[in-house]
């Protein structure tokens, strides 16, 4: 009798704002502890069906949307945080929130007019708020929109701990990372591959005294040749790179370069030379490369960055705003640029992740159940992202 | 003058400790050191400016803590003035007279005083009023009753006495002998009585908040608690997640609130300084503890001292001794 009158309630408020939805529903939710209110009910109040961002809309917000796991092995062999790969292997699902940052800026994106050069967006804020995944969110609504979409999950990663550096046989004071520019390569071609078979290069290009890429052949080769020839994966990169901009504003296909930590770019690096002397981002290819993207003299397509602290060189934990990590160089370069704040969790949001915890049984003790440990996980938290998720695990 | 006043200090001060045996002191000498001490007391309030005949015990450890002040922890270890009978043990004068025959007709049982309270004789049974009312009271304890009496017992001894007792209040007319049977009885203070907790004030948007301050180890700590909030806490200005990256401090924050069962409801500033981090975040914890005893009931308020909330930790770092490394690490033994 209960359940079903539970079930009416949940069905009849489902399409009300996410918000009063949580807090009619816990109502009915804690007085029936644990195990009596069946699967689709709690469904209903935390997740939603459509799966498609495209369609998210302020009425998704603060729930968990679904992605089937296959998209997830072909849209993001890369560029995911360890910590939700590690929880999508857990509850065999990906569940991402779909936020109020994410909405605008689908929202931007779906507004934008390509035949502008490209807008460039900056997510910015405190650690752990959800900036990459944000990012991923946009990353998927590209990928099923059809976009071309250029993903580097980690630019930190290209200015410290390299153990290779050769020097550049393109130009000679460049140093190349063949390691990372072939780690990349493989992922952006399991990620885009149709689209490697139907741009095609606008040059001849030399590899080497031997080998070449005529013109007119299929980008597809050029990334087999950097897999195959490591040594120069990094030009390969950047032939990459250069085709997909020039034929992006052609129109035949939008160009979505995402780029996580894009602070990197233009901070220092740790690397350093034989001589000992420092490294400067710009001497390596990958690096100089990727700015010249990251540039708006292009057209047909957005650019969307995070900024991040975690990985970042000689930077104070506290910094967090544009200017701080991106530091003058690089904030002149990216100027003009649309900020978009991502903030902690509001309380609506707080109590739908705190629902999916609950729902997948990850949250064990039985003080977790009750509404005082969730005042307690609350203030613990702080509301963060990260913070709530690392102090879930133990429970 | 003041060389005078030393001679004086110094003799009324207690011989040590390590002498043979126990002391006997006669009754001359003690007339002596309580007018030596009477005198001393004259001159000390000369001293400072007083007046002789209005001086106190309290004005004259006021006295001697400001004219030998001194950083000792132990209490008793600290320079001292005192009525010699507070300093002196109580010796008992001489049971016999000249001709070698004792005072008490109990002498001769060794414990003369003891057995002379066992056989107490009540007078004659007139109408009684009721049973007396002895809550908040206990008994002496054994080494209280040996001072008093100044005669050692053992504890067989003593519980006989106490049974001595009950068995007389038990006794329908025990209410008249009550002034005799108070002699043997203490008054337990209540811990609570002795705190004030300060009334709620408002501030100008009309919300209830309270003050409270808190120390631990070098780190001392104010808190204002203010009503009607979400639960935000704002340290030093900074944001808590962001002041106690640690999780330990945090849960020590959150003690007091989960406690009462208040989490989200109130707001707190705090302002911190000294210390390391688990020391502010045990000062700000006492500190908004403090605070929190004026939204709430007595009861809670007793509950939040027996769960150790109220009480300032006494823990602080230890000294280093000469000889040793540390307070307590010896420098490394070798053999040779």
């Amino acid at each position: 009798m209960l359940r079903s009158l539970q079930g009416l309630v949940c069905r009849s408020l489902k399409l009300d704002h996410g918000c009063a939805l949580h807090t009619a529903a816990r109502g009915g939710l804690s007085s029936v502890s644990s195990q009596d209110v069946p699967a689709e009910n709690l469904r209903a109040v935390f997740h939603t069906s459509e799966s498609d961002p495209a369609k998210h809309t302020e009425q998704h917000e603060g729930r968990l949307y679904n992605i089937p796991l296959e998209e997830v092995k072909a849209v993001f062999p890369h560029g995911l945080p360890y910590r939700f790969q590690q929880q999508i292997q857990t509850f065999n699902e990906a569940r991402v929130m779909v936020r109020k940052p994410a909405l605008e800026l689908l929202a931007y994106l779906k507004g934008s007019n390509f035949a502008h050069p490209a807008v460039r967006y900056v997510i910015y804020g405190e650690r752990g708020t959800g900036k990459t995944m944000t990012l991923c969110h946009v990353v998927h609504y590209c990928s099923r929109q059809g976009w071309l979409v250029l993903h580097i999950p980690d630019a930190h990663l290209w200015v410290k701990n390299c153990k290779e550096l050769l020097q550049s046989s393109y130009k000679k004071d460049r140093l190349d990372q063949p390691l990372q520019a072939s780690v990349w390569l493989k992922n952006f071609k399991s990620s885009n591959e149709r689209f490697l078979q139907e741009i095609k290069t606008q040059k001849k290009y030399m590899w080497g005294k031997q080998e070449s890429t005529e013109e007119g052949r299929p980008l597809g080769e050029v990334v087999e040749q950097g897999l195959a020839r490591v040594r120069s994966a990094s030009d390969a990169v950047g032939v990459v790179l250069r085709e997909i901009k020039q034929q992006s504003h052609r129109g035949s296909f939008r160009l979505l370069v995402a780029v996580d930590g894009v602070n990197a770019l233009w901070g220092r690096t740790s690397l350093r030379k034989e001589d000992k002397s420092p490294v400067s981002p710009e001497e390596l290819t990958l690096v100089h490369n990727l700015r010249k993207m990251v540039r708006n003299d292009w057209s047909g397509g957005a650019i969307v960055t995070t900024l991040s602290q975690t990985g970042s060189l000689f930077k104070p934990s506290s910094a967090y705003t544009p200017q701080e990590l991106l530091g003058k160089e690089g904030f002149d370069a990216l100027d003009p640029f649309v900020p978009i704040p991502v903030p902690n969790y509001s309380p609506g949001e707080f109590e739908s992740c705190y629902g999916y915890y609950l729902e997948r049984k990850w949250l064990q003790h039985e003080k977790a159940h009750t509404e005082d440990g969730k005042a307690e996980l609350r203030f613990l938290s702080g509301s963060n992202p990260r913070q709530l998720d690392r102090l879930a695990g133990p429970l | 003058l003041f060389s005078f006043f030393f001679f004086f200090f110094f003799s009324v001060q207690r011989k040590n400790a390590g002498a043979s045996g126990p002391e006997k002191y006669t009754e001359a000498f003690i007339k002596k050191q309580i007018e030596e001490f009477n005198l001393g007391k004259r001159h000390l309030a000369n001293m400072m400016g007083e007046d002789p005949e209005t001086f106190t015990q309290e004005d004259i450890d006021r006295a001697i803590a400001y004219l030998f002040p001194s950083g000792l922890f132990d209490k008793q270890a600290r320079p001292l003035m005192k009525h010699p009978t507070e300093v002196f043990p109580e010796q008992r004068k001489i049971q016999w007279g000249e001709d070698g025959r004792p005072f008490h007709f109990l002498f001769y049982t060794g414990k003369q005083s003891y057995y002379s309270l066992m056989h107490v004789s009540i007078l004659s049974p007139e109408a009684a009023r009721g049973p007396l009312n002895l809550a908040g009271s206990r008994w002496l304890t054994k080494i209280e009753l040996e001072e008093m009496l100044v005669e050692k017992m053992s504890d067989d001894d003593y519980s006989r006495f106490i049974r001595l007792l009950e068995k007389l209040v038990a006794l329908p007319c025990a209410d008249l002998e009550e002034k005799y049977i108070q002699k043997f009885s203490k008054e337990v203070p209540a811990q609570l009585q002795k705190v004030l907790i300060e009334p709620l004030q408002y501030d100008e948007r009309g919300v209830a908040f309270s003050t409270g301050e808190g120390r631990r180890k070098t780190a001392s700590a104010t808190a204002v608690v203010y009503d009607n909030g979400t639960g935000k806490i704002t340290v030093n200005g900074i944001d808590i997640l962001h002041y106690f990256p640690v999780l330990q401090d945090r849960e020590q924050l959150l003690f007091p609130f989960q406690f009462l069962g208040r989490i989200g409801k109130h707001d707190m500033v705090c302002t911190v300084s000294g210390g390391g981090r688990s020391a502010q975040a045990g000062a700000i914890r006492l500190a908004s503890a403090k605070a929190l005893r004026s939204f709430v009931t007595e009861k809670e308020v007793e509950f939040m001292r027996q769960a150790g909330l109220l009480t300032v930790d006494p823990r602080v770092k230890e000294r280093k001794k000469p000889g040793q490394e540390g307070p307590r690490r010896k420098f490394t033994w070798k053999k040779r």
